[in-house]
């Protein structure tokens, strides 16, 4: 069938629109009665409503800030809470003249006018109309005597009483905790308005910034009337905030303790880490400061103290630190050696004291000039013999030795919930060429062999890497918490709650044995007398597989000694430490630097085995009944 | 052939009252209601700036310039913009996707396009008056009402800007965009069977989405949009506040400049979005009541004009840009009166905001030329 040509027909379409124009005419003038309606429902009907809330009385809608989640040790020891503390708020909208109100204030409590300037950078950074702007903390009593009396010079102005945080034990664990203090205008910029509508604080360095969103819990808020002088009269409507959830860490005080106190008041670093779990148990950057000096905003003056200290107490060693490690490094040079094929057990070398390159004049020292003869893998590690690790490391080569090194964590973040942690450096051709613009020398890859060179680990690396060796390669990476209200780390991870990590792939080596080698060659160094640790090693109630290490902080010149007389005392070498004990079942993985302690052997072992024995042994100086072997390997009394 | 008879005698009782205004293409109602709306808009505006008068000299000055606008765009012939439509379609939905792509961002939003040193505009705005121009261009070249295949193909046309525009965030100016393209279908006597078909489908997709597709988050999100009063601290302080302006105006209201809620602060955006809050706090419901009914005066002049129209693209375009406006006047009162949510749409010539402003003098440029460019040989 023929379609019907369609002609255009002006006048059906002109009465078509027109009829659409009279249906649209009748649709706007309902929907504008649906408005005069609601306009009316809202004005005349609910008038006396509207009229108090507007008029009379002023409802508004106020913020109640959640209590922060607490912090606990591994013991249910509070590391930080919160008190309650007074502060001054101004309301700019009730002030009036707020500019004369700031005046009287500064009159009436006798400040200078730097406490002005700096009430008036806090007052400008009020965010909602008629809320409470904070420009003084922890008021004393006297303060708030005086306010009172002259409360009616100053409207708008109010004491109230708010929880702040406090951090009871001080300096223990300011590096690894962290402290809070008040949000500044980038971190306003990022956060939540809502969220944080009633919350002065947040996290700013540790666990308090990395768990921050789980810390903080949820805003709640409560509808109140006031009436034209600001006073609330009743609270129509009250929902309640939801208190952040607690952190219990694996930290333990009483080991903090003693890893502080093994220092001894020298500059250092001490971490500790459980190998099966990747507990931090420990965490101590010599000297420390006093977290609570941030809470409600540090002065100047302070501030500049603790900035300007040639003792560098706001430096955090253990995770910003970076060292060449040294000649801790070679253990796990050996495994790679062993897993590549390129040394046995029994292979040896000569160690005429020096190892040279062919057709290259330049001698690389062993540290013990005379040379040790023939060594083998256990020697080489026992007596920390350079010239060994030297060959081994020319034979890897860097490609081979970076992978493994890498693999092991050296040159990468490691830890999940510590924000600060630098990333170290495990260098390679391609990253040298890359920041130098210069091909690599086969002579790097021979110090690499015994840690120096461009390698850079921190002190929470070499950890890892030791607790890596006591797990015979398998990963778990080191972690500040146990949990948070019954959640692990991992869980959180899976929540969206803290960023994502991936664990990286275990460090398979072709057989198991190679893992004992390596460990053995540690054990000689603390129990075997030729050892370089035997000193230590000797009075320990249970077997530690370890390994010293020094990290240069000048140069020495080819052929020149490292003489100590001659060097700055801030110049002399860093002693290094790793070990990992009881070595049958290891519970304990420790890292300790000496800042220019100089002997990692003589200096930072006798701190390993502190703060060892403060976590293996029990209180009549017996190894705890749990750490004991299976086997009876240890002697008893 | 009465039809003939009528439109020549009309035609010659316009030639003999061929006034100034009528040679100019002005037409004296519309120009009437948007200057005494413009005066009242200022007016309301001084009180709720807080009587600043930088703001009421720049809402002046922007209304002067939408009033040079609305001159120029009234001198063009409806047969001309037809024939320059399919272009400023294609050209201003580039304009859309070059911000999709290369757009400046400010306040969280890309929407413009930013020579620096020479210019920044929103290309959405241009395409909430080209919209309903090409749907309605569309139209016109087939009869009415328009089948399946026409209607697909509008939708389609609506459907790319209105996504672009969505996406920059801007799901007040998408909506308008929308609307406008949708009520050329509508004033093109899309039958009825399709719009409670549309109606009907739109329920049940919605309820699939709402429990197969939505995350938890977005869920929450769509919730606090549709009751914000369940975040009173975020969006919904805004609406407590100016449902309680609005309510403590009573009948007669405070007076002029008297409102509490607006002059003490606690009303946010009082003098752009939520202005009708302050007109209802200091003129009560009769305030209220006599601005709708301007409103009314003004659309039944737009829909006056529509049915005067010749041609089809006249009447259409026409149609759909008095009930788009209806669209803004509704959207604002009804959100900032709490019933509807919060979409930002201006309330017309009362907020403060030039842009949206000269786009609606346009606009109304736009319903003058299709009234003054008639022949009565227009329809052959």
């Amino acid at each position: 069938m023929p379609q019907p040509i369609r002609l255009k027909d002006h006048e059906r379409d002109a009465r078509l629109v027109r009829r659409r124009v009279v249906v649209g005419a009748v649709l706007v003038v309902m929907l504008t009665l649906v408005l005069v309606a609601r306009a009316y429902y809202l004005q005349v009907i609910q008038y006396d409503h509207h009229t108090t809330l507007a008029e009379n009385n002023r409802i508004h809608v106020q913020p109640i800030p959640p209590t922060r989640g607490l912090i606990f040790d591994r013991n249910g020891v509070i590391i930080a809470d919160n008190r309650p503390s007074f502060s001054l708020t101004v309301t700019r909208e009730r002030a009036g003249d707020w500019q004369a109100v700031l005046d009287t204030l500064v009159q009436v409590l006798e400040l200078t006018a730097e406490d002005r300037a700096i009430f008036e950078k806090r007052f400008r950074q009020g965010r909602r109309p008629f809320e409470p702007v904070p420009i003084l903390f922890e008021l004393t009593e006297e303060q708030i005597a005086r306010i009172a009396v002259n409360q009616f010079r100053l409207p708008g102005v109010e004491v109230t009483a708010q929880l702040v945080r406090h951090y009871p034990l001080g300096e223990h664990f300011a590096q690894s905790v962290g402290y809070v203090g008040r949000i500044n205008e980038q971190e306003l910029k990022k956060l939540d308005p809502v969220d944080y509508s009633g919350t002065h604080h947040i996290g700013k360095t540790g666990a308090e910034k990395f768990y921050e969103n789980v810390l903080h819990g949820e805003v709640g808020y409560e509808e109140v009337e006031t009436n034209a002088r600001g006073r609330v009269l009743r609270v129509l409507k009250r929902t309640e905030p939801q208190s952040g959830r607690d952190l219990t860490l694996n930290l333990d005080l009483k080991l903090q303790q003693a890893a502080e106190a093994a220092l001894a008041g020298r500059r250092g670093a001490v971490v500790a880490i459980e190998p099966a779990t990747g507990g931090i148990l420990a965490m101590a950057s010599q000297p420390s400061f006093d977290p609570n000096l941030f809470v409600t905003g540090i002065s100047f003056k302070d501030y500049a103290a603790l900035r300007d200290s040639i003792d560098r107490p706001l430096y955090n060693r253990v995770l910003r630190g970076l060292y060449p490690p040294g000649s801790t490094i070679k253990p796990m040079v050996a495994a790679a050696g062993l897993d590549a094929g390129v040394i046995t057990e029994r292979s040896r070398i000569f160690d005429p004291g020096y190892y040279q390159l062919p057709n290259y004049e330049h001698k690389y020292r062993n540290w013990n000039r005379n040379g040790e003869g023939w060594v083998d893998l256990q020697l080489a590690i026992m007596r920390s013999n350079d010239t060994y690790f030297y060959d081994l490391a020319l034979k890897l080569g860097v490609r081979r030795l970076h992978d493994y090194l890498y693999g092991m964590g050296i040159g990468r973040r490691v830890s999940i919930d510590l924000g600060e942690e630098a990333e170290g450096l495990m260098p390679s051709p391609e990253w040298k060429r890359a920041r130098y613009r210069q091909a690599w020398y086969p002579g790097e890859t021979l110090i690499l062999g015994i840690g120096q060179g461009y390698m850079q680990a921190t002190p929470l690396q070499l950890a890892q890497a030791t607790a890596l060796v006591a797990n015979k390669g398998r990963w778990v990476r080191p972690r500040l918490l146990r949990s948070a209200a019954g959640l692990t780390p991992e869980q959180l991870m899976a929540d969206g709650e803290i960023p994502q990590v991936e664990t990286p792939p275990d460090v398979v080596l072709k057989d198991m044995k190679y893992w004992d080698m390596v460990s053995n060659g540690m054990q000689q160094v603390l129990h075997n007398p030729r050892g370089t640790a035997f000193k230590v090693g000797s009075q320990a109630l249970y077997r530690i597989a370890g390994k010293s290490g020094t990290a240069q902080v000048v140069a020495i010149k080819q052929g020149e000694k490292y003489d100590r007389s001659k060097i700055k005392e801030r110049h002399r070498d860093h002693a290094l430490f790793i070990a990992f004990a009881p070595v049958e079942n290891p519970q304990i993985a420790v890292a300790v630097m000496v800042e220019n302690g100089e002997s990692g052997s003589g200096v930072a072992a006798p701190v390993v085995k502190q703060v060892m024995d403060a976590w293996l042994l029990d209180d009549s100086g017996q190894l705890k009944a749990q750490f004991r072997p299976a086997s009876p390997a240890v002697e008893s009394h | 052939m009465g039809n003939f008879d009528r439109t020549l005698s009309s035609e010659d009782v316009v030639r003999r009252r061929a006034t100034l205004l009528q040679r100019l293409h002005i037409d004296g109602w519309l120009l009437l209601i948007l200057l005494a709306l413009a005066a009242g808009g200022l007016f309301v505006l001084y009180s709720a700036s807080g009587k600043n008068w930088d703001i009421l000299l720049k809402q002046a000055s922007s209304f002067g310039l939408g009033l040079l606008a609305m001159f120029i765009v009234a001198q063009i012939e409806p047969r001309f913009m037809a024939r320059w439509v399919p272009l400023a379609y294609l050209a201003g939905t580039s304009m859309l996707l070059y911000v999709e792509l290369f757009g400046y961002t400010a306040m969280g939003a890309t929407r413009w396009i930013h020579i620096p040193g020479v210019i920044r505009f929103q290309p959405s705005e241009f395409m909430k008056l080209i919209m309903p121009a090409t749907i309605a261009w569309y139209l016109a070249r087939g009869s009415l009402p328009p089948r399946l295949k026409h209607i697909c193909i509008s939708l389609l046309l609506i459907g790319i800007p209105f996504v672009l525009v969505l996406k920059q965030p801007d799901l007040g100016t998408a909506m308008l965009i929308l609307a406008s393209g949708a009520f050329v279908l509508f004033m093109g006597g899309l039958r009825w069977r399709w719009i409670s078909a549309a109606v009907a489908a739109a329920v049940p997709i919605a309820v699939a989405m709402w429990y197969f597709v939505l995350h938890d988050y977005q869920k929450r999100r769509i919730h606090t949009f549709l009751d914000p009063e369940s975040d009173p601290l975020g969006s919904g302080w805004n609406i407590i506040q100016s449902k309680a302006a609005i309510g403590s105006g009573g009948v007669f209201g405070k007076g002029w400049l008297q409102g509490t809620q607006s002059h003490l602060d606690f009303l946010p955006e009082s003098h752009t979005d939520f202005i009708i809050a302050v007109l209802g706090e200091e003129f009560g419901l009769v305030g209220i009541c006599l601005l709708l009914m301007v409103y009314l005066v003004l659309i039944g002049r737009g829909l006056f004009i529509t049915a005067q129209a010749q041609t089809l693209f006249g009447k259409l375009l026409a149609g759909s840009i008095t009930m788009t406006f209806f669209v803004y006047v509704f959207v604002n009162i009804g959100m900032v009166s709490g019933l509807l949510p919060v979409v930002g749409v201006p309330l017309p010539f009362i907020s403060y905001g030039g842009t949206s402003l000269v786009t609606l003098m346009t606009g109304f440029g736009v319903l003058m030329s299709v009234h003054t460019h008639r022949k009565w040989i227009a329809q052959a």
